[in-house]
Formats: C-alpha cells, sequence, structure tokens
C-alpha cells in the first residue's frame, strides 16, 4: 500500500452548517419584507435597497483588500446582510448618496475598524443608521406615504409616523385616544400601510421572515421574544395606569422599528450574548430601554439606541450568566 | 415522549449500512500483530520469546497491578516477532507478531455454540474470571472491567445500565450483537449484576435499532430485574454521563463517577465478553467490527480475532474504494484516523470507516460569529468558543476555571460550528496544558 491517508483528529463529519448558509437564510427571510416595502414605496424602495446592499459589499471588499491587506471575503454574505438592514431602517426617499455614506460608515467604523466579521461589538447596520440619524436629521426623518409606484422619488408626499403622531401630540398637551383618529388601524399597521422606515413598516412580512428564521433554526427565538414580550408588558402597564397618556401595547409592536430591531438587528450573532439565560437580560434590556425612549426620551422612537447600548452590555453579560454545566450542582468529594 | 439526556447533542445522519448484514467470522490472516497495551493502564511484560509456539487462548502477557489487563493470543502459531507497532491512536506500541497456523484453541476453552445459562459463581469469583480474560471496555475507552465491576469501599452500586446505544453513525457492531447473541447477553448482564451485587439492570438502546429493542424486550420477560429502555436518538447518548442522565436522571458530579450516583455502565460487548469468559473459558481475543463507508462495496459486521490488521478487513468488504481520503479506527465523531493500513484490530476497535477524500478534508476555518451553537450543542454545559480562545492564548489557569476538564470530547462542537473552526483540537491542547498544571502542583 502506498496510498497515503489523511490523519487529523476526531470529529472526522462536519454538520451542514456555514457562515455564508446562515447569512443567505437571514437574506431570504428578508424577501417578504422587501417585497411588501416595494409594494408600499415603489422605485425608491428598490433604488435603496440596491445601492446600500452594493455600497456595503463594495466597501467591504475595498477595505479588505487595500487597507488590511487580508483576501476579502464579501461572498460569506455578512456585507449582504449590513446592506439590506441598512436599507430597511432608512426612508424610502432618501437621496441615494446619504445611502452609501451609510454605508460607508456602518461597514467601514461599525464592522472592519474592529476588524471584521466576528470582532464588532455593536450592530453594523444601526451604527450606520444612527450616524445618519443624527448627522441628516431632515433627511432620516421625512417619512414618504405608503403611494406604492406612485410615491415620488423627491418632494414625496411626507407625513409623521405614527410614534411621531403620538409624541407630538403629548407635547402639545393632547390625548392619546383622540390622536388615534389620525392613525391608521392596527389591522392596517400590522399589514405595514403606515408612513415609516421601508422594511419597518410590515410587521406581518417580518414576522413571517422570524418564523422561517426559527423553524430553519438559523436563530434561536429567544431574543425577539423576550423583546417583544417586555415592550408589551411594559407598555401595557403604562396603558392601563394611564390610557390617556399612553398608547395601547399592541400599538407600540406594530410601529417603528421594534419588529424589525427585535428580529434581525437585537438577533445578530456577533452583538449579541452567548447563553440561553444571557439572552433573556439582553432582551429584557432592549424592551426596556425602548419604552422609555418612547414614552419618556425626546425621540419618538428608540429601538437604535436600545440595542447599541445593550450591545455595549454583552461582553459583561457573557461573563455574567454561564451556561449550566452538567453535574455542577451535585457537590463531589 | 423517549428518554434523552436533557442538555445539548446534535443528530449527525446515521448511515447504519451495515445494520441488516448478519455477523461474519473474517477468514484468519496470515500474521497478527497483538499489541500489549490494548487498554488504559500500565502495559503488561510478554511471556513469550520469538519462536515460541502459541495456541489460540494462551495467556501471552499477564496484567501486572490492578488496573491492568491481560493479553491471549487470538490465534494459533509461531511468534516471529516481537516489536513496537503502530496503534490506532499512532504511537508505537511493544506487541507480539505471530505467524497465523492450524487454528487449535486451549483445551480448557468451551468452542461449543450452546447457551449456558446456569451459573453457580460467586461475586468475586466472576470478577476473577472476567480478570483473568482481559475484558476491558469495548465501547472504546477500553478500561479493564474488573476494575469497573469491583465496587470500592464506601460506595454502593444499585443499578447496572447497559449500553446498547451505539450513537456513532455508521457502526452497527452492537446493535448486531444485540440482535444475535441476545440470550448470551443477558447471562452476562446477570453476571455483572451478582458482581455488583445489584437487583437491577437496564439496557438502554436508541429508537433506530427497533428490531434489537423488540428481540431484547422479548427476552427480558422472563427476566426479573433486567429491562430495555429505548432511548430518542441523540448524539453523545452513548456517553456515561449522558447515558446515566437519560436513563435515570440522575447527574454525575463534575469530576466524579458513575459509581458516585451509585451506577455502573458496561457497552453490550463487555457483556457478551463476560458470558464468554465465565461460561465459556474464552479469553477475550475477538469482537465484532463493523467495516462501512460511503464507497465501501460491501459494508459488513465481521468477527474479528484481536491483531489482524485493517488492511485484511478491508480487503473482506470488497477492497479499499479508490476514491478513500481517510480510514478512521471507531465512528466518524471520536474514531481515530489511522496512518497505515497495518494497524492491528484490539479490543476497543468497535469500527473501521472508510472516508472518501471529498468527506476528508477539512473546509476553511472562518472567524468565530459568536453564534452560541457550540455552548447549545455541548453535552457537558460548557463553553467551547471560550475554551478554544483561553486554550490558543495559553490561558491555562482560566481554562481551568471554566472547567475544561469536564470535556469529554465528543465532539459535538466542532460537528456544528458554521465557521469550520477547530474548536474540539485547541480544547484538547489546552486539556494538556491543565494536566500539566495539575501535575506541577502536586510536585
Amino acid at each position: 500500500m502506498d496510498k497515503l491517508l489523511r490523519v487529523s483528529y476526531s470529529p472526522h463529519i462536519h454538520g451542514e452548517n456555514s457562515v455564508p448558509r446562515l447569512m443567505w437564510g437571514v437574506i431570504a427571510s428578508l424577501v417578504p419584507a422587501f417585497v411588501l416595502s416595494v409594494l408600499y414605496f415603489g422605485l425608491g424602495a428598490i433604488l435603496v435597497t440596491a445601492t446600500s446592499v452594493l455600497s456595503c459589499v463594495l466597501f467591504e471588499y475595498l477595505i479588505q483588500r487595500f487597507i488590511m491587506k487580508v483576501p476579502p471575503t464579501v461572498n460569506d454574505g455578512s456585507a449582504v446582510v449590513t446592506g439590506v438592514l441598512l436599507a430597511f431602517c432608512l426612508p424610502a426617499t432618501i437621496p441615494l448618496w446619504l445611502v452609501a455614506l451609510g454605508a460607508l460608515v456602518a461597514i467601514g467604523v461599525g464592522k472592519m475598524s474592529f476588524g471584521g466579521l466576528g470582532s464588532n461589538p455593536f450592530n453594523p447596520a444601526l451604527v450606520g443608521r444612527v450616524f445618519l440619524f443624527i448627522s441628516f436629521p431632515v433627511q432620516l426623518t421625512s417619512w414618504p406615504l405608503p403611494m406604492g409606484f406612485k410615491t415620488k422619488l423627491v418632494d414625496a408626499a411626507t407625513g409623521a409616523t405614527p410614534l411621531g403622531v403620538i409624541k407630538e401630540g403629548l407635547l402639545n398637551n393632547q390625548q392619546v385616544p383622540p390622536l388615534m383618529d389620525d392613525i391608521p388601524s392596527h389591522m392596517q399597521l400590522f399589514y405595514g400601510n403606515m408612513n415609516g422606515s421601508m422594511g419597518e413598516v410590515a410587521a406581518m412580512a417580518l414576522l413571517l421572515g422570524f418564523i422561517y428564521m426559527v423553524v430553519k433554526k438559523i436563530i434561536p427565538p429567544v431574543i425577539p421574544l423576550t423583546i417583544l414580550g417586555t415592550v408589551f408588558v411594559f407598555t401595557g402597564i403604562l396603558w392601563l395606569a394611564n390610557p390617556e397618556s399612553n398608547a395601547d401595547p399592541l400599538f407600540h409592536l406594530l410601529t417603528g422599528g421594534v419588529m424589525l430591531g427585535a428580529i434581525y438587528m437585537a438577533t445578530d450573532y456577533v452583538t449579541s450574548p452567548m447563553t440561553k439565560k444571557g439572552m433573556v437580560v439582553f432582551g429584557v434590556g432592549i424592551g426596556v430601554i425602548t419604552v422609555l425612549i418612547r414614552r419618556f426620551g425626546s425621540y419618538p422612537e428608540g429601538v437604535q439606541f436600545a440595542i447599541l447600548i445593550m450591545n455595549a452590555f454583552v461582553p459583561l453579560i457573557n461573563s455574567w450568566f454561564k451556561p449550566k454545566r452538567f453535574g455542577e450542582e451535585v457537590q463531589h468529594g | 415522549m423517549l428518554k434523552t439526556f436533557a442538555k445539548g447533542g446534535v443528530h449527525p445522519p446515521e448511515n447504519k449500512l451495515s445494520a441488516s448484514r448478519p455477523i461474519e467470522s473474517l477468514p484468519l490472516p496470515q500474521t497478527v500483530s497483538i499489541p500489549l497495551s490494548q487498554h488504559i493502564g500500565a502495559p503488561p511484560a510478554p511471556l513469550v520469546q520469538k519462536n515460541d509456539q502459541v495456541k489460540t487462548g494462551q495467556l501471552i502477557a499477564r496484567g501486572e497491578g490492578f488496573v491492568s489487563a491481560s493479553i491471549h493470543s487470538s490465534v494459533t502459531g509461531k511468534v516471529v516477532k516481537l516489536e513496537e507497532v503502530m496503534d490506532a491512536g499512532g504511537y508505537r506500541r511493544p506487541a507480539v507478531t505471530i505467524q497465523v497456523g492450524e487454528d487449535e484453541w486451549m483445551p480448557e476453552i468451551d468452542t461449543s455454540p450452546g447457551l449456558i445459562k446456569e451459573f453457580d459463581l460467586s461475586g468475586k469469583d466472576i470478577i476473577e474470571k472476567v480478570k483473568e480474560a482481559g475484558i476491558v471496555g469495548m465501547g472504546g475507552a477500553t478500561f479493564p472491567s474488573h476494575v469497573k465491576m469491583s465496587v470500592p469501599r464506601g460506595k454502593k452500586a444499585e443499578l447496572l445500565i447497559i449500553n446498547g446505544v451505539e450513537c456513532e453513525p455508521w457502526l452497527t457492531s452492537d446493535h448486531r450483537l444485540m440482535l444475535e447473541k441476545g440470550e448470551e447477553l443477558l447471562v452476562g448482564i446477570r453476571l455483572i449484576m451478582k458482581a455488583l451485587q445489584v437487583e437491577k439492570a437496564l439496557i438502554g438502546i436508541e429508537n433506530n435499532k427497533p428490531d434489537a429493542i423488540e428481540h431484547l424486550s422479548g427476552l427480558c420477560l422472563g427476566e426479573k430485574g433486567i429491562s430495555v429502555v429505548p432511548l430518542k436518538v441523540k448524539y453523545p447518548q452513548g456517553g456515561e454521563k449522558q447515558l446515566i442522565k437519560a436513563l435515570t436522571a440522575r447527574e454525575v458530579p463534575s469530576g466524579g463517577l458513575p459509581i458516585d450516583v451509585a451506577t455502573v455502565v458496561h457497552n453490550v460487548g463487555t457483556a457478551f465478553a463476560v458470558y464468554e469468559a465465565v461460561q465459556k473459558k474464552k479469553p477475550l481475543i475477538e469482537r465484532v467490527v463493523t467495516v462501512t463507508g460511503p464507497s465501501v462495496k460491501k459494508p459488513c459486521n465481521f468477527l474479528v480475532r484481536t491483531g489482524t490488521p485493517v488492511s485484511h478487513l478491508i480487503e473482506a468488504a470488497g477492497g479499499l474504494p479508490d476514491d478513500t481520503g481517510k480510514i478512521v479506527s471507531g465512528g466518524p465523531m471520536m474514531g481515530k484516523a489511522l496512518n497505515s493500513l497495518q494497524v492491528p484490530v484490539t479490543k476497543g476497535t468497535s469500527g473501521i470507516l472508510i472516508l472518501p477524500e471529498s468527506m476528508s478534508v477539512r473546509k476553511p476555518v472562518l472567524p468565530c460569529i459568536r453564534c452560541s451553537r457550540c455552548i447549545f450543542v455541548c453535552p457537558m454545559g460548557l463553553e467551547p468558543y471560550l475554551l478554544m480562545t483561553l486554550s490558543e492564548k495559553k490561558m491555562t489557569e482560566k481554562m481551568e476555571k471554566e472547567h475544561v476538564m469536564d470535556c469529554i470530547e465528543c465532539g459535538s462542537c466542532s460537528y456544528i460550528c458554521p465557521s469550520n473552526r477547530p474548536l474540539l483540537d485547541y480544547i484538547r491542547l489546552g486539556k494538556a496544558q491543565v494536566n500539566q498544571l495539575i501535575r506541577s502542583r502536586k510536585k
């Protein structure tokens, strides 16, 4: 026998999982939300998404190739996910150069400056989003009306988001129940028929994506469920205590970025805790901070900040909340 | 709901290709090389010299000390060499090489096929016979069985667990043994129960072997205290600690042994060997070995004499496939990759798995994306990603604090990792570092 054999340590087989497979799975789960956002906001949704994805991939490639001088790994799909998620939390009528700028910050500052995939402490898409939100508040809060392909790309008819309507009204000493008349019904909110970021509006489509990811075992359901549960319970308590100045809990779940944030932003593997216990703490933290900002802060929406704040706690959560070891309870010898 | 262990685990494709192939006796090879160290513990010294004639079943090395096992000649013939041979782990071990002649068994061994049910030996005598026969754990760990059958002072055994799980994909040797040697197996279990002085024995079998479950359950009807428990298919259920958890909900404490929760676990192969040793006076010189793989022409279960070179088994299974990349002794999850076809079958060889080149190459390693999958599948509740990082950075004390020594090396973490990270390889290195640290403290 002169055949050379390969030798390695066990295990000698590997599961079907791979990073690209997981990332493309996330992208597949975003298709329903993308289709609905095109239906609501027309060509703008396609242009913003395409610009964001292409910019993220291009910037990651250029940074890896020319600055980090490592073999580019853009085909792992992670830059595409960042691109789609960044686009989804922008208004569909935003100038495209701002989208590209956001992508540069998301990939360049949010991800590659820490060393690339797996090393970033903050969710890259949210870093890009918050950068744009703080630097260009006017463009970032001009929400087009959902008019499908009739939505104009410039000078479109805009209006406040449902959360904005409530916030504005409360600041002007109005009460919540009459304000609700200016807001689409809960069913319409569930379909996503409202002013808002292009991919955030359709709770229905995002929940579909969530179910797909859980069934395909791409993400465990812990984080989204705890965030949504915490928001529901916290806003529910406020609403029961004082329905005059608080919107109902279902309204809070269906509006703003809480669905997109809970399902896609907070579940980012790299920037979320490692154990189930840690995930619960993380999710409750995001839920509580979101409601605090929505109700008592100066911004109508707080999910983006809540997730970034909790991202910063992840290393601590990881060292505090360990999995329960086999045989740890019984003291030996 | 079928029972299983609570924490972690994976379910690789089962691929039990050889499950319906009856056990065949493999024709004897021209030479056998019998390693003198086929167990965990001290290696015994040889009792034979070059050119000696030996008979099948003759003692050729006596186990010295308590944790050691005797070695017997598996064939009749002339000792031609007393040299080192490569074992499955890649280490050179002293071995006796015998040129095979006409098969002539030692006269005291009963080679008739009849079932002998009655026994009047005391527990102590049974343990002595098991020790004389050189029986070791046949699931792969090869710990001398008489040691596990002697309950240490101050401890008490309540329950015997027989491991018929065979959770490794591809392997079917235990499965076939349960189907074909069920009655002998039950006598073997009775013998071990007597030695341990326990009244109750459970046979754990995964649900992917319904024929074995049905067969043994039927045989158990007349047996007081012995019953079969079907288990949900999940790797690594054949791990001692996981099997005890699945069957009794007891957790062996960290750093402890099954006897700490009043249980003792033996493999079905071991129980059968105990039967043969006690009732037939036959030492452990042959065992069932599965030869299988995606491109193997004739996946088989062979009854093989120890010392037979792996090449002989592969020939009998239709020859080495052209696309062979890796040959594994044992199962795909915990087996050892062989670097030579001349490696001999030993008491712990449960299977020979021949993998094609396409399944032999590891995929490129990507950065850890902290997806937590390694934590979710770890049956011991450890954090493999963290242990790997600590091992890379040689942070030995921190590794010890993170309980790296609890790792059972099942490989679930490396199996599941989407970034193809060599988690278990680094954890093994880490365990060696921690071992060194512990030894240096004792000095």
